[in-house]
């Protein structure tokens, strides 16, 4: 297996804050990846840089073997790293079409955008229903629907999800994690940040856990789930 | 209670008109006509207040003052640099490149001060950029007194500045100019805005910078971009009104840009029609107030204006067509 993408050593800070000291994870191609850890434990900060909103204090990002920490966060997107941020970030004042056609802002394969479009108003129907429907005035649950499918449209060879599940019914929840199964399936890499740790671990292939900035674990999702330090930690248990 | 009060003031509006237009009605057409000229120019500048306002939320207030430096660089491009004085050919060729050249001229300088004024403060608190933009108002209006002088220069026009008379109406060919010039201007705006790639980066880039970047769009050339046509229309508004009226001063956009930005208010700041409606609205206005048999004058202009900005922030505080969008978070 080959790396896709691959964090050294990674520092990121607010000012003097530092929210991320030292991160290194691994995401090989064609796996679902999770990223756990409690609130402020740096998971959507590394996330951000590696799409390249923040620059990074040290550390080095590859993806496909080249180096991309200090690229801009447009010129990551074209490489094909999309991400679905925390809190959805949809735009609210555009129409779910529209922000459909915004995921696909960089891609100028007509043929492939409305394929791409058809599969995920197939993955999410209430898109469809939805479609001309002002993103702002959906439901949360909608709208993080739209935000997983706008990253969808731009074709990723990485797929980022920062806790797509957040604010959704129980029913909805399952229904997130088989489409994460189903888009790998259909040859998308995935890093996922989750919660919802006991789901993430279900569908992931590999697992790290983040504390304060580092990682603490990491290993198999499967021996994760049945670790205790893990269990006691994230599962509740 | 709020509603009766407009209301009231709506009916009072109402009888004002109706009764000048039937005691003048011709005057009533004429003044209209000379307002609406004047709408459009206010149109042209309040959309850059308007454009950046949409994008980063700052009121730039050296806008008003780039108008006032297009107008200097179009009374020294035809005047000076190419020595037309005659409205001729050769004149209305030169007023063409002038056109060019000044939308292209405070373009780059709308540019130039967001490249290095505004973006560094981009994550700043509110107030910073803000007082800057002051700062850069009279940074300009310093280059326009050392540029025109202190007091008000007088230019040759180089634009026809006959009559036509429709129906009793006289309609001056600076009007039709004007028309000419700023409409195709206005519909160009409109459809790179809501039609092309680099519109709907706008769009986006003004909703969320950050998700905007996640699309892959760049958002500081988009940024950039947006100052570019802020500042072209500017310019274009200053050849438009140095050639319809043959005056500039270093101190022309703060009264224009006043104005200008009232518009943007009146009609929803931050939406594009708006400022245009807004811009017209207040050109009709004036023109009625200044012009019509039973009105109160030239002198107050201004107090009519405010007080129908501020009547209509009362019953619609997001403007016109200013849309208070309910989000969910
Ligand atoms: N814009 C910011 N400015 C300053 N500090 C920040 C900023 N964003 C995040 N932080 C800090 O950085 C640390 C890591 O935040 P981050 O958002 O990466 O955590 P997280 O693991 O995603 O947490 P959560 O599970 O709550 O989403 C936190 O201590 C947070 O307070
Ligand atoms: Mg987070």
């Amino acid at each position: 297996m080959s790396a896709l993408l691959e964090v050294r050593n990674l520092k990121v800070g607010y000012g003097k804050i530092i929210a991320v000291k030292d991160v290194s994870i691994t995401v090989n191609q064609g796996e679902i990846v999770t990223l756990i850890g409690s609130n402020g434990a740096g998971k959507s900060t590394t996330l951000r840089t590696i799409s390249g909103l923040l620059k990074p204090k040290s550390g080095e990002i590859f993806f496909e073997g080249n180096r991309i920490d200090g690229k801009e966060g447009h010129d990551v997107v074209k490489l094909g790293i999309c991400q679905s941020p925390e809190g959805r970030r949809i735009f609210p004042r555009m129409t779910v079409s529209e922000n459909l056609d915004l995921g696909a802002f960089l891609r100028n394969d007509k043929d492939g955008v409305e394929a791409d479009r058809e599969r995920v108003l197939e993955l999410f129907p209430r898109l469809r229903e939805r479609i001309n429907q002002r993103a702002g005035t959906m439901s949360g649950g909608e709208q993080q629907m739209l935000a997983v499918s706008r990253a969808l449209m731009g074709a990723p060879k990485l797929l980022m999800l920062d806790e797509p599940s957040m604010g959704l019914a129980p029913v909805l929840v399952d229904m997130i994690f088989e489409t994460i199964t189903k888009i790998r399936d259909q040859g998308i890499t995935i890093l996922l940040i989750e919660q919802n740790a006991a789901a993430a671990l279900d569908v992931a292939d590999r697992a790290y856990v983040l504390e304060s900035g580092t990682v603490k674990i990491s290993g198999k999702a499967s021996d994760l789930a049945k670790d205790d330090a893990v269990t006691k930690a994230y599962l509740g248990g | 209670m709020e509603v009766s009060g407009a209301s009231l003031v709506g009916l009072l509006l109402i009888i004002w008109l109706g009764v000048n237009l039937i005691k003048a009605p011709t005057q009533f057409a004429q003044v209209s006509v000379l307002g609406l000229r004047n709408g459009l120019l206010y149109a042209l500048i309040a959309l850059g207040y308007t454009l950046v306002y949409g994008i980063i939320e700052l009121i730039n207030f050296a806008h008003g003052d780039l108008f006032m430096l297009g107008a200097l660089f179009s009374s020294y491009f035809i005047t000076i640099w190419f020595h037309q004085k005659e409205s001729n050919l050769a004149g209305w060729i030169t007023f063409g490149f002038a056109l060019i050249g000044s939308m292209l001229f405070c373009g780059t300088i709308n540019v130039l001060i967001e490249r290095f004024a505004y973006r560094r403060l981009r994550r700043a608190p509110k107030l910073a950029p803000l007082i800057t933009a002051v700062g850069m108002s009279f940074l300009l209006q310093f280059i326009g007194i050392k540029w025109n002088g202190s007091t008000p220069r007088q230019w040759p026009t180089v634009i026809p500045h006959g009559d036509f008379v429709v129906a009793g109406v006289i309609i001056s060919q600076v009007t039709l100019i004007l028309i000419l010039v700023a409409a195709p201007l206005l519909s160009v705006l409109t459809y790179v805005v809501n039609k092309t790639k680099r519109g709907k980066a706008m769009r986006a880039t003004a909703q969320d910078q950050d998700a905007a970047r996640l699309m892959g769009i760049n958002v500081n050339k988009t940024i950039s971009f947006t100052f570019a046509i802020g500042g072209a229309l500017a310019g274009a508004a200053g050849l438009l009104y140095q050639q319809s009226v043959g005056t500039t001063n270093y101190n022309l956009g703060f009264q224009l840009g006043l104005i200008a930005f009232t518009s943007a208010v009146l009609g929803g700041i931050g939406n594009l029609n708006g400022a245009v409606l807004g811009a017209l609205l207040i050109g009709v206005v004036q023109g009625l107030n200044d012009g019509l048999p039973i009105a109160l004058g030239q002198r107050w202009s201004q107090t009519v204006v405010f007080t129908i900005l501020i009547l209509i922030l009362v019953i619609k505080p997001a403007g016109l067509l200013g849309k208070v969008t309910t989000e969910k978070v």
